[in-house]
């Protein structure tokens, strides 16, 4: 097996692969496009550093990689985005702001959750979908990277920029939102 | 308040330390603290459940979609073989 570049064969060899990857990690449909052209441009200028080691796919996913973590960056400078301030808004009531004890309305309840059977997921996955999609951008890239790539702390928090304590902080509320939507919306 | 209703009262805390704890092994205090929270209150048991549950809902549906069905238009991928073929002659 050879590992040789053939950037004639690369849009026919590896878009689609490429622009699923992207999409599994970003929704929006013309910034994952761009990003698979992107990558390929900014390959064809880095040809001279391909040693071979890795397969073409290989090393053009890595390329693009970067360019997704420079997205979730770009999305996620400056913490109090409206976004995040829209999301802390919908769990202001979780607790008792004296003592941090659960109100009642929000409060974890049982719901279909509870014997969730993951053969007969589809519904439940449609509804995960929706409630995922309402967290903020920096959020869904903290889970994204986490669940999807399983990255360890150390990197996700080096690669969005992030103390770890912002990061524990994240992982706490996006679940509370995540959890709270679900019990919302479980049919 | 007292230390025992300060541990006993906070499901804020607790809820962020069954996060943490689902990631990482959580220090000694932190472990007391989540322990003796854990034995009085029904809702962070349910939350704990819930959350473990919902953290291996959302691997799996990071697992099986989209990739699968998810394709570029063929006049898409000729464009952008038109641009490489473009920048490779520039050079």
């Amino acid at each position: 097996m050879s590992n040789e570049l053939d950037p004639h064969h690369w849009a026919q060899a590896h878009a689609d692969y490429l622009y699923a990857y992207t999409r599994a990690r970003i929704s929006d449909e013309e910034l994952a496009r761009d990003l698979v052209q992107d990558t390929f441009l900014a390959a064809l200028e880095k040809v001279r550093s391909f040693e071979g080691r890795s397969t073409e796919r290989t090393w053009l996913t890595s390329i693009l990689r970067n360019k997704i973590i420079d997205q979730y960056r770009k999305k996620s400078s400056g913490l109090l985005d409206a976004d995040v301030k829209r999301a802390e808004d919908e769990q202001a009531d979780f607790f008792n702001a004296d003592d941090g004890h659960w109100n009642n309305e929000p409060a974890p309840k049982h719901f279909g959750i509870d014997n969730y059977d993951p053969l007969h997921s589809k519904e439940f996955d449609h509804i995960l979908m929706k409630c995922l999609k309402k967290l903020p951008a920096l959020w869904m890239s903290v889970f994204t990277m986490k669940h999807l790539d399983e990255e360890q702390t150390d990197t996700i928090c080096t690669e969005l920029k992030l103390s770890a304590s912002n990061y524990w902080v994240i992982i706490h509320r996006a679940k509370l939102n995540l959890r709270a939507c679900l019990q919302k919306n479980w049919i | 308040m007292g230390v025992l209703s300060k541990i006993t009262r906070n499901c804020n805390h607790a809820t962020f330390l069954i996060e943490k704890k689902l990631i990482k092994p959580l220090s000694l205090r932190e472990r007391i603290f989540l322990k003796i929270h854990l034995i009085g209150c029904d809702a962070c048991r349910l939350y704990q459940e819930q959350t473990i549950r919902i953290s291996q809902m959302i691997k799996n549906l990071f697992k099986e979609s989209p990739a699968g069905n998810v394709t570029l238009d063929e006049v898409v991928k000729k464009e952008m073989q038109d641009r490489i073929e473009e920048k490779l002659n520039q050079n």
